[in-house]
């Protein structure tokens, strides 16, 4: 009790934005001899085929990057060393991509390494871009959204055990801190891109402390960004919204898990999860990844893989390092070839294989 | 008890899996002395009244042989608990099956949701949800007919909740062997019964490896009872990129998943079809099953005559079948269905349409059989 009254006390003495800080003074990488390093990462399933799509395309227009390329697997056994290495590689360059690692269902198997990629590194926010795309003909249109997602706590917290035989605690954490970091990396995210509105995904009227700790926090940062608008929305609702009415969305912050349902019914509307590009981002780390993260273990090596979700990841992170132009270059060229819908993978209906379309890509490049 | 058991079944899990009658939540009731069944109604808040009647005008024109029986559930607070009135407990439990309009939660009591209630005070354990494309209402999506099992009592939705230290809340999702091998083989049962091949059950044990790691294999350890169903399973993230993509993929599949993946899977699947004023519900327990419209009770429009009773009916014509009045059930969902169908004159404003609540029920009860 005096401890809250304290801490109440404490937070109102302090300027308002204690953690606001963080998502505006992104550590900038550093440049060595005009270049930067960036580790790669192929992944599992189709990560190779589509990195090797970004690694040629960075190569024919001379984009000045260095790949520090780094094999981790989440198939199999013996995959500690790749992972350890991964993080030192990440911790040096500060900036990555990376494909996709399975992560088994069985009991017995390792976590997610993606989910301990990101906690290790504190890459607290995933951003998802879910936009159609001219060409791409799919049921909706007019869908432009970003799904800003917490991404180290909440229901893959991990902790979870059976007091008895047959009962099953899984615990899901919510905490203040980390509910306001990711609700004003969104709020902050919607000023610098001219986005209008801000939507809180919850299930407060159920869990009403954890939910509600999440949108009484995000309610709370909305107070300090006046310009833009806020509201927020209960996950099945949202569900059954994105379905119906998806251009109603504009900025949408979600805990964990109803970020990843939400990413998929997106990458579902647009047209599928090649096709999506996102990013995990810390206050010093940015890992650019495909938005909704499947792995396709089952498509691997047929070189059929949509490697679009990747290259525009790729163009996400050329922005980050401020390469502005390059990024411009590449996604005008792989929007342009989707456009013009001559060489499609199949995932999109055609029979193009993910070279043919890389060189399709590379044919517009100039 | 439960530790014996569960003890019990560890060591020989085979012969002692069927804990559960094979006769999974079915109905149990009986024909009153003039060969009617007494259903108990609770008609609900809001547009509850006018959909209710509706349907009552309906059943009476269509002679089904309910007798209906309007209870009360406005909910007291006894001991900080939401409590349903005595009444309607007893009414339910006599009559082993209700239909339920919307019910408003009271706001800034305290108060549960009162689903949440009747689901706990009749350990409803099943909630299903069929969706399926209605004719005469176009979507963008076509060939929608899905039909999706939800576990209904623990999950996230187990109210177990606390703060550790101001500003850190843990909330604890419940899975137990118990609670999920009885909605599973409802899940099996159900396909069984309605001559389905296929099971799919829906998780994310990827990531939570022990709790939705028990569930599935719990399913699959039922599915060496069942051997002409085919199980298979499926992460939530790929059930909703492919139901979006293709609803077609689900047709002919029984979907079962723990409680807030059923929750959301349910509510975007009517959000294919045209949204909840469509789709119906029920909550099935071994006791007791109660029918409901899952919507709302929409205050904005209540007593306007403009509300649509159509997830109501559809949710009866489910209960019909249930207490196997097949036939009854069969005209009035043709009825429903082709009186959409006929045009915007015929259906109420939520589906384009120009019709009142009483104009649309007389135009169902013109095409009965």
């Amino acid at each position: 009790m005096l401890r809250t009254a304290y801490l109440a006390k404490a937070a109102s003495a302090l300027p308002k934005r204690t953690l606001a800080t963080n998502a505006r003074t992104m550590f900038q990488p550093k440049e060595y001899g005009s270049k930067y390093t960036v580790t790669l990462i192929p992944g599992d399933g189709i990560g190779n085929e589509i990195t090797d799509a970004v690694k040629t395309i960075f190569k024919t227009i001379s984009v000045p990057i260095d790949w520090e390329v780094v094999n981790v697997t989440g198939v199999g056994e013996n995959h500690l060393d790749g992972y350890e290495e991964a993080i030192r590689s990440i911790n040096r360059n500060k900036v990555a991509i990376k494909g996709i690692l399975h992560t088994p269902v069985e009991k017995h198997g390792h976590t997610s390494f993606n989910v301990a990629l990101r906690r290790e590194l504190d890459i607290f926010a995933s951003l998802v871009l879910i936009k159609n795309i001219p060409g791409v003909q799919t049921r909706l249109d007019g869908i432009d959204m970003a799904l800003i997602r917490e991404n180290t706590e909440g229901e893959y917290s991990g902790l979870e055990h059976s007091p008895v035989p047959g009962v099953v605690e899984s615990i899901k954490v919510i905490t203040k801190r980390k509910s306001e970091r990711i609700a004003r990396f969104a709020f902050d995210f919607a000023l610098k891109n001219n986005r209008h509105k801000v939507t809180a995904i919850h299930k407060a009227n159920i869990m009403k402390l954890a939910d509600g700790l999440f949108r009484n926090t995000c309610k709370e940062v909305s107070a300090e960004y006046p310009e833009i608008q806020y509201g927020d929305m209960i996950v099945d609702n949202a569900s059954m919204q994105a379905v119906s009415w998806p251009q109603q969305f504009d900025v949408l912050v979600t805990p964990n898990l109803y970020g990843t349902i939400l990413s998929n019914i997106g990458a579902g509307l647009v047209g599928g999860p090649g096709l999506v590009p996102g990013v995990n981002l810390g206050t010093e780390h940015a890992v650019f990844e495909p938005g909704c993260r499947h792995v396709g273990l089952d498509i691997k090596g047929r070189g059929t893989a949509n490697p679009t979700a990747m290259i525009l990841s790729s163009a996400m992170l050329l922005r980050h390092l401020n390469l502005d132009d390059f990024a411009d270059v590449i996604s005008k060229a792989t929007y342009d070839v989707l456009a013009e819908g001559q060489v499609r993978t199949p995932d999109l209906g055609g029979n193009s294989t993910t070279d043919e379309f890389t060189m399709a890509v590379i044919n517009k490049l100039q | 008890m439960l530790n014996l058991r569960t003890a019990l079944r560890a060591v020989r899990p085979v012969t002692l899996t069927r804990s559960y009658a094979t006769s999974v939540a079915s109905f149990t009731g009986q024909k009153n002395s003039n060969g009617k069944y007494t259903v108990s109604l609770i008609e609900g808040d809001g547009i509850g009244t006018e959909i209710s009647k509706a349907v009552k005008d309906i059943y009476h024109a269509a002679k089904v042989p309910i007798d209906w029986e309007v209870v009360d559930v406005t909910p007291t607070l006894v001991n900080g608990k939401t409590t349903i009135p005595d009444s309607a407990i007893e009414s339910i439990n006599r009559n082993k099956v209700a239909l339920k309009g919307p019910l408003a939660t009271p706001i800034g009591k305290g108060h549960v949701s009162m689903n949440l209630t009747l689901r706990r005070t009749f350990n409803l354990f099943a909630n299903v949800r069929p969706c399926k494309s209605v004719v005469g209402y176009k979507t963008p999506y076509e060939n929608v007919d899905t039909l999706l099992i939800r576990e209904n009592t623990e999950g996230e939705y187990s109210g177990i909740e606390h703060t550790v230290v101001p500003g850190v809340v843990q909330s604890i999702k419940l899975i137990t062997r118990e609670a999920s091998e009885r909605v599973i083989r409802y899940a099996y049962e159900y396909a069984l019964s309605r001559g389905m091949k296929k099971v799919l059950v829906v998780h994310k044990a990827s990531i939570m490896k022990v709790s939705d790691g028990l569930f599935l294999e719990v399913a699959r350890e039922l599915a060496k009872e069942y051997p002409s169903i085919d199980l298979s399973v499926e992460l939530i993230d790929n059930t909703c990129l492919r139901m979006v993509q293709d609803p077609a993929l689900y047709r002919d599949v029984v979907m079962v998943m723990p409680n807030l993946y059923g929750d959301i899977l349910s509510d975007l699947a009517s959000g294919l079809i045209g949204g909840l004023g469509l789709t119906p519900s029920g909550n099935m327990g071994d006791e007791v099953s109660i029918f409901e419209a899952v919507h709302g009770s929409a205050p904005d429009i209540a007593g306007k005559g403009l509300a649509n009773p159509t997830a109501l009916l559809l949710s009866s014509v489910m209960m019909l079948r249930h207490m196997g009045l097949n036939d009854n059930a069969t005209n009035i969902e043709q009825a429903v269905f082709g009186t959409i169908a006929s045009g915007p004159e015929n259906r109420t404003k939520d589906l384009k349409g120009t019709a009142t609540t009483s104009h649309f029920a007389e135009q169902i009860i013109k095409r009965l059989k």
